[in-house]
């Protein structure tokens, strides 16, 4: 309880404390870093005693609402409260002064609560409320600041997501009037030993159009490269490194749960979903020329891979795909705020007024470099090992056709990154561009700590890949035996 | 009455729905809030009606007899109205700003941010 406890108290703080900057960011870097703690302690306690389950109000299971802290759940907490923590420094230097006076801090805060929530619930309709929680905190953080291009982005946003939440309300309400709960364990048993006559993959399909367009699956993706590149830096690296693994997560929890009477058909579908949104995703990411705009193209087009590994259905290939999130959610994030940094001292995030940052600022290069190349998936960095294993899943099955996408995905996704390098780094700084003031040192220090931090990271990753991806396999050992999951809710073997 | 429901959830859904794919921004918000509206009567309606006898436990007895009303999903639609009700009051507001910055209630004007040369 602990992880939306934090977040949420130090919220109700920022709000009666309405207008105080400053209090506001102590605040926010307080509640994050307790966060932070809270998710260690959950993570290390999830790992060592097994899935843990908690009533609250004591109702027991199944007419209470319950929270369930198990293995994907724990890791995915830890995962916000790491980019959260690191996108609250970031933007103590980076945002301007109205954004921080009307609230900035308390709906980041509320962000991170949400999702917290939707990791950790076990009740179907307590996720549709941490899904709304979470919707009205991103809707106030994109249209913050109301610039034009911000407005009719958060237009789109807005209607698509109201869309989802009626999708999901309705399937919520089949599921409801076929087995009488909501408790997701008592759901996953009866949905199990419902017979044919039950039209549970109808139901099934209204869930995966919900979280399809959340996670920017194919064909539902566009809203997001509408919205993304709109906010300021340190809003898109939230979005861009959580908010979509929000409806991913929901749709691999989903999809091993409850929907898995008929794979063939429900999974086979999602492959195929998966597969397009990996060749529109990158084929637009390739034909941008605006740093977020192409970053935004990779973030669809590796939501692909993740829900290609869910698609599989299989240990190894979901394993894969947990890694795949793990990763995903750290380096996207290191992009975006890199992409700010590049804005901050280059000026503009257009390719075409770019130029010759690398004379400038090496370090800075580096520090794209790194990550781009992460995200490619060349080894020995992290991305290329849960493709590696994504692959060997695929190769498994004899979908030769997937691995030959996959890895053209690849390869595009590395030209779309080279291009961001050529031109903003590499190539000769177009005449006339203005070049920004420098940085003070306490600025360059609240904007390249959380990069470096994350960069860290992510080369932690690569390094100690072994232990990650034991860790990700006993996640999707524990997601692909929904057994363990009902028992530890119930708190009986049926 | 389910069979009567039934038919208004469906032509709410329809025109909900086509709403939303009408150009104009108040009738993509109108839209939204129809099918808010359809949603809730389905979870009303899913769960059976049963009329005049509510789930509370008579004195003396130790559950309620059959049949009652479920409680569960008026709960739950209660939830889902507060919520709906929240989210069309920041859509309204949210209209309101794009109209004003985009000086059309046109959704085919709605195009800055896909044109670089109108951002920073």
């Amino acid at each position: 309880m602990l992880p939306i406890l934090i977040p949420f108290l130090m919220a109700i703080l920022s709000i009666i404390n309405w207008g105080n900057r400053v209090l506001h960011r102590f605040l926010a870097l307080a509640g994050s870093v307790g966060l932070l703690f809270a998710a260690l302690a959950l993570l290390t306690t999830v790992s060592e005693q097994g899935i843990l389950s908690s009533n609250t109000g004591d109702w027991p299971a199944p007419f209470g609402i319950v929270l369930v802290a198990d293995l994907p759940g724990a890791i995915m907490v830890l995962m916000a409260a790491i980019v959260g923590l690191a996108v609250l420094v970031y933007s103590t230097a980076s945002l301007d002064e109205a954004r921080e006076r009307f609230g900035y801090y308390p709906l980041i805060l509320i962000l991170l609560m949400g999702m917290c929530g939707a990791f950790l619930t076990g009740d179907l309709f307590n996720l549709y409320v941490w899904f709304e929680i979470m919707l009205i905190a991103s809707f106030a953080l994109l249209a913050l600041g109301g610039s034009r291009a911000q407005l009719e982005g958060s237009v789109k946003y807005f209607a698509l997501n109201l869309l989802v939440s009626a999708f999901f309300l309705t399937g919520i309400g089949f599921l409801y009037g076929m087995t009488g709960s909501l408790n997701m364990a008592a759901l996953a048993q009866a949905l199990r030993a419902a017979g044919p006559e039950q039209p549970v993959t109808t139901v099934a399909i209204f869930f995966m159009i919900a979280f399809g367009i959340k996670a920017a699956m194919f064909p539902l993706y566009f809203w997001l490269p509408a919205s993304y590149h709109t906010p300021p830096v340190a809003v898109s690296a939230i979005f861009a490194g959580l908010l979509t693994k929000v409806g991913v997560y929901a749709m691999i929890r989903m999809f091993t749960l409850l929907f898995v009477q008929d794979t063939a058909w429900t999974h086979g579908l999602l492959l195929v979903g998966a597969a397009l949104t990996m060749l529109s995703g990158v084929l637009g990411a390739v034909a941008r020329r605006e740093i977020r705009r192409i970053l935004s193209f990779n973030i669809i087009s590796h939501i692909g891979y993740i829900v290609l590994g869910l698609a599989l259905y299989r240990p190894l290939a979901l394993a894969g795909a947990w890694l795949y999130l793990i990763h995903h959610v750290i380096v996207m994030a290191t992009l975006f705020l890199v992409s700010g940094i590049v804005q901050r001292v280059g000026g503009s995030f257009r390719l075409a007024r770019l130029g010759g940052l690398y004379q400038r600022h090496p370090g800075l290069a580096l520090l794209f470099l790194l990550p781009a190349l992460a995200l490619s998936g060349v080894p020995p960095l992290s991305g290329f090992w849960p493709k590696l294993v994504l692959l060997q899943a695929m190769l498994q099955d004899g979908l030769w056709l997937l691995a030959a996408i996959a890895l053209l995905v690849s390869l595009l996704t590395l030209f779309s990154m080279m291009r961001i390098w050529v031109g903003a780094f590499w190539s000769q700084a177009p005449a006339g561009v203005v070049t920004p003031a420098p940085m003070a040192s306490v600025e360059r220090r609240m904007l390249y700590g959380p990069v470096l931090a994350l960069l860290a990271l992510t080369i932690a990753i690569s390094v100690f890949s072994g232990p990650a991806f034991e860790l990700t396999q006993r996640a999707a050992e524990q997601l692909l035996n929904p057994q363990q999951y009902i028992v530890a809710v119930l708190g009986e073997s049926p | 009455m389910e069979v009567a429901l039934a038919i208004v959830i469906g032509a709410l859904y329809a025109a909900g729905l086509y709403m939303m794919l009408r150009r104009s921004m108040v009738k993509l918000i109108a839209g939204l809030v129809l099918l808010g509206y359809a949603s809730n009567l389905l979870i009303f309606v899913v769960s059976r009606l049963t009329r005049a006898s509510p789930p509370l436990v008579p004195e003396g007895a130790h559950s309620v007899a059959e049949p009652f009303a479920d409680p569960v999903p008026q709960a739950l639609i209660l939830t889902a109205i507060v919520i709906g009700f929240g989210l069309q009051a920041f859509a309204l507001v949210l209209v309101r700003r794009a109209f004003q910055a985009v000086n059309s209630d046109d959704l085919d004007q709605v195009t800055a941010s896909d044109r670089p040369d109108l951002q920073a």
